[in-house]
Formats: C-alpha cells, sequence, structure tokens
C-alpha cells in the first residue's frame, strides 16, 4: 500500500492510445491510472510496460487533446470488475459504464477483469444438450453445456439473424433457459439495434457491453474481459446458466492489431501480433462448467471471416482452440436457405457426450451420420456433375443429388420456425426413408 | 541473490540482482511467482516468469533458488495431474478451490503417503554413486532408490516410509531419499543408447500396418483444426502397448482434458484390467494458463518420462499439440526483443526442437535394464500448411509423419492419415518383426495395400473423366477392393469395439480382403463378367 497518491507530470511521448510517463517510482503491471487533460476531463489507462522509470500507458478513450502536461495518477491498484446480480437487465459500454440511462449499481463483490483459469481437475465434463431450435446445428453439429461453439459467417451473410434465433429458441435440457451477456465489439448502429430487439424479448434477463463502431478501439479490448468476469460471477457465484454471444471477434483481433503496432511489437501472420492464440485463448476458454458448482458458461462467439477464408488467422486460432464451429454458406443463402450452414465442414467437438440416451434420443447419432455420410457423397457426385453432366452419370449417383439437394432445402432449411429436437430428427430420418437411405 | 525487480513486459521481468547463474530459477515478487534467468546482461538479469505478471510492482523482491527449474521424482507420480510446473492440479485445487491461483509450498509428491521400502543393502555396506540400496513398489511399478554418492551406509530402514524422511543415512549422518530432483532441461544419463527396433503397437490399423512405430522412435502428426488429432493422441494414449503413459496437454481445450480425465478414470487397461489411469502421468497448461510454462511443460514431462524410462520401462510420452510449445517459445523470444527467424519464431526452433527429440530413444539404463521412451506429437500448423516452420522443423528430425487430411476428415474417414503422403522410417525393421511372430504375409500384404491404393489414385483420376461406368471389369474390380481397404482397414471408430485393433486381427483383415480381391480376380481371368465375379467371390466366401 502507497500512503499517498502518486501523481505525475512527467508524460514524454503520446501516440495512438499509448502513453510514455517518466521518472515513475514503484508502479505495477497492470496498474490503473486516471489521465487529467488539460481541459479537466480525466479517462482511465492501465500500465502496460515498466522499464526502470519509464512506464507505457494504454489509454482507454480518446487521447486527442492530450498535451506532454497532462497529469496521471497511479492508483496502485490493478482493474477490476464490479460485480452484482443487478447488473441484469442493464446495458454498459466497454469501460463498464451505464449507457442505459440509469444510476451504476452497488457491486457486490469485485473480480478480476481477467478471470483466472480454470483448474482442469475441476472442471465438469460438457454433456448437458442445449436445443438451439435449427435442426443444422442441434442435429447434426449438437452444442451442449459449457462449450464454446463459434459462428463462421461471412461479410454479407445472416450471422446475426443465426445468433438472434439461438438467443431466442435456446432451450437447456430440462427446458430452462439461459441469461444472455451480450458483448458487441465494434457494431454498426444498425447491428446494435437489431440484437437490442432480439435481447428485449428474453425472459430471462440479459447482460450488454456495448462498444459501437466509432467507439475507442481499446475498449474492444476490454469489453469482452468485462463481459465474461460478469458471465463467470452470474454463474459460478449466482448458478446461473449462462449464454455469451461476442459479436464480431474479427473486430477485436484488428483492435488487437491495432495496439500491438502502436506499441511497436514484432508483427505475425498478416501482422496480427504472435501471442494472438493467447490472447483468444484466455477469452474462449472461460467458457466450461465446474464441478459441484450448478451454473455454466456456454460461448457463441461470431467470426467474419475476411474474404471468406477459413484459413485466416482468426478463424484459423478460433477453430484451433473452441470445440468446434457452425460455418455459413455464401452459396446455401443465396439459395435462400435459413440458416445458411454448410454441414461439411462445421463440427461440434463435443456432440459425442450430449447425444443419444438420456440426453436427446437413441437413435440420434445414427441418423446424423447417415445424413452426414450420404450429403457428403451428394456435395462430391455434385462436383462430378459440373464436369460429366447429370445425363452421363449412373442412377445411383443421381439419387445422391436429388438427396444432396432435398437434405438443403427441407433438413437444413426451416426458416424462421423453431424445431425441437423430435421434429429435427424425423425430418431427417424422413428424408432418409423417402430415398431408401434409412440407417441400418 | 537477493535483488530487486525494475522492468516487467508481460512475462518478462528485469531485475538487479547479482549472484545467479543462467537457467537459475528465481523467486520474483512478494507473491514469490516461480521464474528463469534467460539471459543476464551486467547487473541485470532477465528472468522469464512461469506465472501472470499483473500487479506485479517494480521495485518488488528477486530471490534466487541457487538451482535451476526441477522436477521432483519419485513414487506417487502416477495417475496425477500437474500443470507445466509440476504443481499438483488436485491439491492445488483443494487448496484454493476450482480456479488456478498462485499458491506456494505444495510439493509435487504427496509427503505423507505411505510407501513400503524393501532394502536391498544393510548398514556397514560399501556403496557406490548410483548403486541401488532398495526399492518402493508403486503399483505395477518399481522405483529403485539409489546413492546418491559413494560411501558407507549407516543406517537403511525397512518396511513404512514416508517420502518426507530418509530411508537410509550415510555414516556421516547424510539422509538418502527415496525421491530425487532433477533439472528439467538435462537429459537424464544412460549407459548407451540402442537402435530401436521393437514395434510399438498402437491398435490403430492404418499406423500398424502401413506407417509403423517402434519402441524408442518417433512420430509427428500434423493437421488442421477439425482433422482429429486430439482424437487419435488420446485413442493412442488408451490402447498403445506401453508401460506408462505420459500425456501432455500442451496449451490445448481444458473441456478436453476434463473428458480425457474422465475417459482415463472409468476405462480399464485391457492388459492389466487396471484403470487406465494407473499407468498415465498427465502434464497439463490449457491455452489460457502462463505460456511461459507451457513452454516448460513438455520438458517437465519428458524428464518424467525418462525418470520411468529409468526403471526399465516402456514409456510413451503424447504431446498435444507441439505447435502450442513453438508458439509459446515465439512469444517469449518476442518479448525478449530477440531477432526474429521465419515467421517470427526464434532462430533456435529447429535445435531446441530436435534436442527435445533426442531425448527419446530405447536405452540400456545405468542400472543395465532396457527401457525406451516414445514420442508421438501432434502438430497444428497455422491454416493446415504444412509449409509452416513447426512442422517443417519437426520433419527433420522424426521417424515417423503421419499426415492428417483435412478431406478425408470431412468425409469423416477417421483416423484421417493420408496414406499417400505419410511415411515411417522404421518400416523396413518392423514389418520384419510382424512377418516373423504376427503373420507371415505381413510384408507382402503391406506391400500389395500400398501398390493397390496408388493404382486407385491414378484410376480415379480416370473415372471422373469417363465416369465408373466407363472403366474396365478389372479396374472396377480393384476400386471396389480399394473402397473396402479404406472404409473397412484404414478407417476405424475411436469409440467403439474396433478402437483397438491387435496386429493379428489386422493382418486377418486385410488377408481376407486381398483374398477376396483374387479369386474375383481369377475369375475375370477365366472370362466372367464382373457381376459373376463378384457372385462367385460371394459364394465362394459362403
Amino acid at each position: 500500500m502507497r500512503l499517498s497518491e502518486h501523481r505525475y507530470r512527467t508524460v514524454a511521448s503520446v501516440g495512438g492510445p499509448l502513453l510514455f510517463v517518466e521518472g515513475v517510482v514503484n508502479c505495477r503491471m497492470g496498474e490503473m491510472v486516471r489521465i487529467i487533460y488539460p481541459d479537466g476531463t480525466a479517462v482511465a489507462g492501465e500500465v502496460l510496460k515498466i522499464s526502470g522509470q519509464t512506464v507505457l500507458i494504454q489509454v482507454f478513450g480518446e487521447t486527442a487533446g492530450i498535451d506532454l502536461g497532462a497529469e496521471v495518477i497511479f492508483s496502485d491498484a490493478v482493474r477490476r470488475a464490479p460485480l452484482s446480480r443487478s447488473m441484469v437487465g442493464r446495458v454498459f459500454n466497454g469501460s463498464f459504464e451505464p449507457i442505459d440511462g440509469l444510476p451504476m449499481f452497488i457491486p457486490e463483490q469485485w473480480g478480476g477483469v481477467n478471470g483466472l483459469p480454470i483448474n482442469p481437475t475441476a472442471r465438469a465434463c460438457p454433456e448437458e444438450f442445449i436445443e438451439t431450435g435449427f435442426t443444422a446445428i442441434d442435429t447434426l453439429n449438437t452444442l451442449v453445456k459449457g462449450q464454446k461453439l463459434p459462428i463462421f459467417s461471412c461479410a454479407g451473410l445472416p450471422s446475426r439473424e443465426v445468433a438472434a434465433g439461438i438467443l431466442r429458441n435456446a432451450r437447456l435440457a430440462g427446458g430452462g433457459e439461459f441469461v444472455v451477456v451480450f458483448v458487441a465489439l465494434g457494431l454498426t448502429h444498425h447491428d446494435y439495434s437489431f440484437y437490442m430487439d432480439a435481447l428485449q424479448e428474453m425472459h430471462t434477463g440479459f447482460v450488454a457491453f456495448v462498444n459501437r463502431a466509432d467507439e475507442p478501439v481499446v475498449e474492444r479490448l476490454l469489453a469482452p474481459r468485462f463481459g465474461l468476469a460478469c458471465a463467470e460471477y452470474l454463474a459460478f457465484s449466482c448458478g446461473m446458466d449462462v449464454l455469451v454471444v461476442v459479436t464480431d471477434i474479427t473486430n477485436y483481433c484488428d483492435a488487437l492489431r491495432e495496439v500491438s503496432t502502436a506499441r511497436e511489437e514484432l508483427p505475425g501472420r498478416r501482422g496480427y501480433p504472435g501471442y494472438m492464440y493467447s490472447d483468444l485463448a484466455s477469452l474462449y476458454e472461460r467458457a466450461g462448467r465446474i464441478q459441484g458448482t450448478a451454473g455454466s458458461v456456454t460461448m457463441l462467439p461470431v467470426v467474419t471471416m475476411p474474404e471468406d477464408d477459413i484459413t485466416h488467422p482468426i478463424p484459423d486460432l478460433t477453430g484451433y482452440i473452441t470445440e468446434g464451429q457452425i460455418v455459413l454458406s455464401r452459396e446455401l443463402h443465396q439459395r435462400g436457405v435459413f440458416p445458411p450452414v454448410d454441414v461439411l465442414p462445421s463440427l461440434s467437438r463435443l456432440m459425442q457426450r450430449g447425444i443419444g440416451p438420456g440426453h436427446t434420443r437413441d437413435d440420434h447419432r445414427r441418423i446424423a451420420d447417415a445424413l452426414y455420410r450420404h450429403y457428403a457423397k451428394g456435395r462430391y457426385v455434385r462436383g462430378l456433375e459440373a464436369v460429366v453432366g447429370r445425363e452421363g452419370m449412373v442412377e445411383a449417383d443421381r439419387v445422391m443429388l436429388d438427396f444432396a439437394d432435398a437434405f438443403e432445402a427441407e433438413v437444413i432449411g426451416q426458416g424462421e420456425a423453431r424445431r425441437g429436437i423430435g421434429a429435427s430428427l424425423d425430418a431427417g430420418l424422413a428424408l432418409l426413408k423417402r430415398f431408401s437411405l434409412e440407417p441400418p | 541473490m537477493d535483488g530487486r525487480i525494475t522492468g516487467i513486459s508481460g512475462p518478462t521481468v528485469t531485475a538487479k540482482v547479482g549472484g545467479v547463474k543462467l537457467c537459475d530459477m528465481v523467486l520474483v515478487g512478494h507473491a514469490g511467482l516461480v521464474g528463469e534467468v534467460v539471459r543476464l546482461a551486467g547487473e541485470q538479469a532477465i528472468v522469464q516468469v512461469y506465472e501472470n505478471t499483473l500487479g506485479l510492482g517494480v521495485g518488488e523482491p528477486v530471490v534466487g533458488t541457487g538451482g535451476q527449474l526441477t522436477v521432483t521424482l519419485g513414487p506417487g507420480l502416477v495417475s496425477t495431474m500437474y500443470d507445466g510446473l509440476q504443481r499438483p492440479l488436485e491439491r492445488v485445487r483443494a487448496a484454493v478451490g476450482p480456479f488456478i491461483r498462485p499458491c506456494r509450498d505444495i510439493p509435487p509428491l504427496d509427503t505423507a503417503a505411505e510407501w513400503r521400502f524393501e532394502p536391498d543393502r544393510k548398514a556397514g555396506d560399501e556403496v557406490g554413486a548410483g548403486e541401488v540400496i532398495g526399492r518402493i513398489r508403486e503399483g505395477a511399478f518399481v522405483h529403485l532408490i539409489t546413492a546418491p554418492v559413494p560411501g558407507r551406509l549407516g543406517e537403511v530402514r525397512s518396511g513404512r516410509c514416508t517420502l518426507a524422511e530418509p530411508v537410509a543415512r550415510y555414516a556421516d549422518g547424510c539422509g538418502i531419499f527415496a525421491l530425487q530432483k532433477w533439472p528439467v532441461r538435462r537429459p537424464r544419463p544412460f549407459r548407451r543408447k540402442l537402435p530401436p527396433v521393437l514395434p510399438l503397437v498402437t491398435g490403430q490399423r492404418v499406423i500398424d500396418f502401413l506407417f509403423p512405430l517402434v519402441r524408442g522412435g518417433t512420430a509427428i502428426f500434423p493437421g488442421g483444426f477439425g482433422t482429429g488429432k486430439t482424437i487419435l493422441e488420446q485413442t493412442i494414449a488408451k490402447f498403445a502397448d506401453a508401460d506408462l503413459v505420459v500425456y501432455v496437454g500442451c496449451g490445448e481445450r481444458g473441456n478436453e482434458m476434463a473428458e480425457l480425465l474422465e475417459e482415463f478414470r472409468t476405462l480399464k487397461d485391457q492388459r492389466t484390467g487396471a484403470s487406465l489411469l494407473f499407468r498415465t502421468i498427465v502434464v497439463v497448461n490449457t491455452s489460457n494458463m502462463p505460456v511461459a510454462a507451457r513452454e516448460a511443460s513438455i520438458y517437465t514431462a519428458v524428464t518424467i518420462a525418462e525418470y520411468y524410462r529409468d526403471l526399465g520401462l516402456h514409456v510413451l510420452l503424447l504431446a498435444d499439440s507441439i505447435s502450442r510449445w513453438g508458439e509459446a517459445l515465439r512469444e517469449i523470444s518476442s518479448s525478449l526483443e530477440e531477432m526474429p527467424g521465419e515467421e517470427g519464431y526464434p532462430t533456435y526452433l529447429s535445435s531446441r526442437l530436435a534436442a527435445f527429440f533426442e531425448r527419446a530413444g530405447a536405452v540400456e539404463t545405468l542400472n543395465g535394464a532396457i527401457g525406451s521412451l516414445t514420442m508421438i506429437l501432434s502438430v497444428s500448423p497455422p491454416g493446415g500448411d504444412f509449409s509452416e516452420p513447426v512442422t517443417q522443423a519437426c520433419l527433420r528430425t522424426t521417424g515417423v509423419f503421419l499426415m492428417l487430411d483435412a478431406a478425408l476428415a470431412h468425409s469423416r474417414h477417421y483416423p484421417a492419415i493420408n496414406w499417400a503422403q505419410s511415411y515411417s522410417l522404421y518400416a523396413a525393421g518392423v514389418t520384419g518383426h510382424f512377418t516373423a511372430r504376427v503373420a507371415p504375409a505381413w510384408g507382402e500384404m503391406q506391400q500389395r495395400c500400398r501398390e493397390l491404393l496408388q493404382r486407385e489414385e491414378t484410376l480415379r483420376e480416370v473415372a471422373e473423366i469417363v465416369g465408373a461406368e466407363g472403366l474396365q471389369d478389372g479396374d472396377r474390380l480393384l476400386m471396389m477392393t480399394t473402397e473396402r481397404i479404406r472404409n473397412e482397414f484404414l478407417c476405424q471408430n475411436a469409440y467403439g469395439d474396433d478402437a483397438f485393433c491387435a496386429p493379428e486381427r489386422t493382418a486377418a483383415k486385410m488377408g481376407a480382403i486381398l483374398a477376396l480381391y483374387d479369386r474375383a480376380e481369377a475369375g475375370l481371368k477365366q472370362g466372367l463378367s464382373l457381376d459373376e465375379a463378384l457372385v462367385s467371390r460371394v459364394a465362394s466366401t459362403l
């Protein structure tokens, strides 16, 4: 503990969101500071790096209007998140300040922003089925409680409609509903209001952290951490089932790159910093369940793949950390299929445990495998059709073509309506029967 | 050896401290975070901290421990789960709850647990350095307790003992303990290395038959995400024919580790009938645990594995994935502001990796026993692109390359090992072993199987143009046969009864497929049409 407040007027340089202060004694890594501008405005900042008496500070907020005479006040404390049940129903900005016109709540406790890693021996295996209402997910890429399953989308595809559909329709195995933590990163006002409408329909409530496209980039790095601190509190301290929707991770990574470049760090692939994997993991890995605790954190990040490229560093690193992915397809969207989920590259790694007897239905695995196998065959044959033409194909291959078309139109394509898991499986089974492809 | 912190950047701490040596372990800050000296420059020591540095302050103390980063070796390692610095996660959880917080003074081995010491020597005996003075049984394993230095024994205990007290004393009163410490970055000694020749049966047909592994060999399998690396690692961990498995979750998913632990607990070792956990040691540093500890985790694991090898056991080290280790190395290197090599990786990536691979091998131990350490590492190349530095560095040193193919995985062909691109440098030696011990036709069948798959590759291109109907009968028969090979032989369900396939059954399966092919082909030669030849095939199998 310091006995007096440390104030400095020794700013040596400012550039972008970064500030160098000199002659600082005894400061801490990650220490919170307040910066007072010449005109009296105060913004928050955080210590990023200490080298002798020179300190690098990251400023959360606008640095325009700052000069070298600005005052920097060190707090001797690292950033903490205020936590309380009364967060539910509120909307905050990326610095955890209310933007819904209501006063700040009174925290029940303060928690670390970055969270602590869950001890792997304390984790409970995710195996409780979540019904999203979409056949493409429930039947073929099943989501379970405590999983992190990103939606890989492309520019112009209805990822927000898919995400909103899941928010609206997701039910736990017992019929319970989720509390939603919604984190908007660099969202346009248009997208933001779409999501807010969807959230208002939630019965169980939501907490929103909103950083819009024109708001400080540095807050984009902070907002998901606040969101997850809040989710962990609601889940593991209050026993709630929390669904965290983060959109869009691509904006988050771009913010990370922007700040990294400002820090003059060595760039990695496509200019993204080399530590992006660890950084993304520090977000995604906070999903899970803990033995002996009621709540859960399930994560549904949305990633817009630049250039529709799944090997781009952002979807690539995401895929290496998350437990599968739901991939949206431009081709299906153009054909009017909703949700336009391409099931071939999609995957749920935790599906095996969440389906079958006691979870969904005994025949789930068999139906899913048969649908997948025949559809994959159909898609392969479609490639041949382009070369030899439908006429040049054997009858069996033509059947597979028709199967693939019908599968996309009837099983994947379901429109806005919600389908229960029973109805989803029946739809798949009916299609297999019609083509005499029943599973053994 | 006391000093003060002068600078902090991510996990790298600069301190003004005298009397420390390179690679010494130091305790950093009031919290006593574990760190390692990575560079000395004048009075400054650059320290790599293995824990989160958030909240660490300039001016806080840095204390040298006088030694390097070590692991503790002895009875009680088996079925424990450690983090990258060998902290026992179960006991950490009992002490500080479900989230990992900094905590000290939890020894890696339970010092309160009781063991039975069976002495080989008695008081008054002269012993040389490394000589066995007694043994302790840990389940199926026998730990040899050796004398660290030559001398005359003053006292030797027998029966119940704990790790906290000596099991014997020299005449001068110095104690000999049942546990020992070993620096993680120094390979443990052995008498000599042996050429690896004995096969390591994994129970995976495609591996055992086409790309066999040996005891003491090394293998990598690179593959993009979703190609089934983790499932394959875990399946091998469950079924491979090894005495002990050390599994390293290096920067992987926490949920998967939880799943793995539960499976190990419930599944039985098919050879002994005991829980798989009793032959497994898990070292885990999930992707959100501190990055420097992730770098250390593979060394912690390999040192533990070497210790069991030195007891004359066949040890299998599985790491998932070595790319995460490479990335940790890159992060650390970049926070040290070193000059980067390819794609930002430090230039010493390949030499460090090669040195790590060299810790595998079959050896004659100091006690004259034969032990082996086999490594199977998964690689996660960014974007599934194998030209990246970590995959390429691995390829230069490894003996078996199993390429995981995204196209195979998408068509749910698991394990998605590409049979055209993968290779095993051990195949020649091991084939002889299988031919002599399992099936006389092993080598011949292997050759034929490769040929058929190779011919199919060529035919497939033709078939794509002219359609399957346009092929000649002989070629269609070949395509049908290779389809069976792919679906029934190379594919293997990791969840069902087929998860493990003994070499005898592997040989029988391949034999059956080839025999049917031969019969139908003979039919074709006699002038039968393909359909007739196939019918005759069915008739003859009935």
